[in-house]
């Protein structure tokens, strides 16, 4: 895909370029609204079908383009009980009614299995129906996530309209310590921005701290641009970027003009600098992303639970991290370290480089590769636990009961923490 | 001039609170049952329709789920009042019809308070004008219709006669 303003002396953001391409249009303004076509829509079995067939069969509609479509059986698989099964089934019903070419049944979460399976690329403007669907940011596609009536609307028309953001850039100069990863960046913007600080805006990471990151980690950032109340997390797209849709499939042609996606030097940001070498390993205390500081803040505080799940915090190069940490140790007596890899395919290879092993060794329990309690969806954490986790969200009763405690932190934290039984520094580990 | 109760919460409601994951199995009636309870315990029996909810900066923060929003338009909420939303909880609000007023001085107004709903604002029953921010024409549209399925609807059934 190519921006149609690439020859025009009007400097854009990614953001803007992306939409402009969307609407047709050959550059567009920041506070604009306008119409875009959609490339792709996701959705899952909590958000997609058993929502929208009742609303389309009310309509006598039609999915206007099923190979732009993609269901994912991810947040009640597997099903533990009977109203969890009803909703499966419509899904997979739905998916042959609707004769969906892309169907990823239980295979994963969305926003993994999504660029695993190359449905993302550079310059496509995509929509989910799910909140975290700002990840696929990472591979320099305007994707944001949609409730089920405005799905309705996309499935229908096609279309979906978008006010064009301002863009605020993330500019991480410097390294990351070794133990300290793209989690832990984000819970320090959480931080400092706040939950709604990314105002609807996009969001841009960049910077050499941001372009060394591998694509999962990449993910990780565009994933929480959720948490910072942004549209979009967005990262212009690089070699690294092409390395890992081509591996997953994506033919040459299609990336061939990737790298035009990118915010243009004169185009107006608003500019937030950050220095990665300074960075120590976060962790957010209950009830809020926000409500983040630097782990030796929180060192002593016990743990019942550790909890490495999520499209946030379970993907492949997470599972990596926690193995490195726990390798040849047990967790501490008294806690729970639970582990729901993010895919199936993540959860082969690292069972093929010996880290699902590592893991077990170290006495995880292993759960299936879906949302699970992350979403407070599949099974939950009990009454009064003190959680510490790698997912997104730490709101009360998001986890189980109200009265469980979750603190966010990374994947080494998380593993770090499960050892000592209280939360730790994992660089006095490495 | 309608009267609303005020219904007066903090900053930075979640979607979890509207809309309880544990309950998201079941349709609208039971997440309605179950509305910020763990904020209010008592709202979802004692919230009357037209009444307002007033709240803090960053209403609707987290989820994508629509029923967030829903499970107000179910217990009959007539707006929402706050300085600041989540931009999805926003959309979302509107496709289901429920309005949202982004009103800087929102905290000024106290739980049980009587307001009335005008052009401008939110006027309070000495009088006093809070204003809010205009919505454009287009989001109002999808009030006035009902929200976006309605519109949809409207969409069909204007083809239908061309």
């Amino acid at each position: 895909m190519t921006p149609i303003s690439s020859l025009a002396s009007w400097p854009q953001t990614l953001a803007q370029k992306l939409i402009a391409r969307a609407a047709g249009l050959p550059h567009v303004a920041v506070g604009e609204v306008v119409t875009c076509q959609v490339d792709l829509a996701m959705f899952h079995d909590s958000s997609g079908p058993r929502r929208l067939k009742p609303m389309l069969d009310a309509l006598g509609a039609h999915i206007w383009d099923p190979h732009k479509v993609v269901l994912v059986m991810d947040h009640y698989v597997p099903a533990q009980d009977a109203d969890a099964q009803r909703i499966v089934q419509i899904a997979r019903d739905a998916a042959r009614e609707w004769r969906l070419p892309n169907v990823i049944d239980s295979e994963g979460i969305c926003h993994v299995v999504l660029p695993e399976r190359g449905h993302l690329r550079p310059g496509m403007m995509c929509v989910g129906g799910d909140s975290h669907s700002p990840t696929g940011g990472a591979f320099g596609t305007y994707m944001f996530g949609i409730g089920a009536t405005e799905m309705l609307g996309v499935v229908v028309t096609g279309e979906i309209w978008v006010q064009v953001p301002r863009t605020l850039r993330m500019q991480w100069t410097g390294q990351l310590a070794r133990g300290v990863c793209a989690k832990d960046m984000m819970l320090h913007m959480i931080a400092r921005f706040g939950m709604n600080g990314g105002q609807y805006q996009a969001v841009e990471f960049a910077g050499e701290a941001v372009m060394a990151l591998g694509m999962q980690e990449r993910m990780t950032l565009s994933n929480m641009s959720a948490e910072l109340g942004a549209q979009a997390g967005l990262i212009a797209a690089d070699d690294t970027t092409c390395a890992y849709l081509h591996a997953v499939g994506v033919n040459k042609e299609a990336l061939h003009n990737a790298h035009q996606w990118h915010t243009d030097a004169q185009a107006e940001c608003e500019d937030f600098h950050f220095d990665a070498t300074v960075l120590s390993p976060q962790v957010a205390a209950p009830h809020s992303p926000a409500n983040t500081r630097a782990v030796g803040d929180y060192v002593d505080v016990k743990l019942d639970v550790a909890y490495i799940g999520a499209c946030t915090g379970a993907k492949l190069e997470d599972l990596r991290a926690a193995a490195l940490v726990l390798r040849g140790h047990r967790v501490a007596q008294g806690v729970r370290l639970l582990v729901a890899p993010a895919s199936a395919r993540d959860q082969a290879q690292a069972e093929r480089e010996g880290v699902m092993q590592v893991l077990r060794d170290a006495g995880a329990q292993v759960l299936p590769h879906s949302c699970g309690a992350c979403a407070g969806y599949g099974e939950t954490v009990e009454e009064g636990a003190r959680v510490i986790s790698s997912t997104a969200r730490n709101f009360k009763g998001r986890m189980g009961p109200a009265s469980v405690q979750v603190y966010l932190a990374s994947p080494w934290t998380v593993a770090a923490s499960a050892l000592r039984g209280r939360i730790s520094d994992v660089r006095e580990m490495l | 001039m309608k009267t609303s109760r005020v219904w007066k919460l903090g900053a930075d409601v979640d979607t979890d609170a509207l809309a309880p994951g544990a309950y998201m199995k079941n349709g609208i009636e039971v997440i309605a049952q179950h509305c910020l309870e763990v904020l209010r315990p008592d709202f979802a029996a004692a919230v009357c329709p037209g009444d307002v909810l007033v709240a803090g900066p960053n209403f609707g923060i987290g989820s994508s789920r629509e029923q967030a929003a829903g499970a107000l338009v179910h217990l009959g909420v007539r707006a929402v009042v706050a300085p600041s939303f989540s931009g999805l909880f926003f959309r979302n609000a509107f496709n289901l019809g429920l309005l949202l007023l982004t009103c800087p001085e929102a905290e000024q107004l106290r739980d049980g308070d009587a307001v009335t709903l005008v052009p401008a604002g939110v006027q309070r029953d000495n009088g006093a004008l809070l204003p809010c921010q205009a919505i454009p024409d287009f989001l109002m549209n999808m009030i006035h219709a009902g929200g976006l399925m309605n519109l949809l609807r409207l969409r069909s059934q204007g083809k239908h006669h061309e």
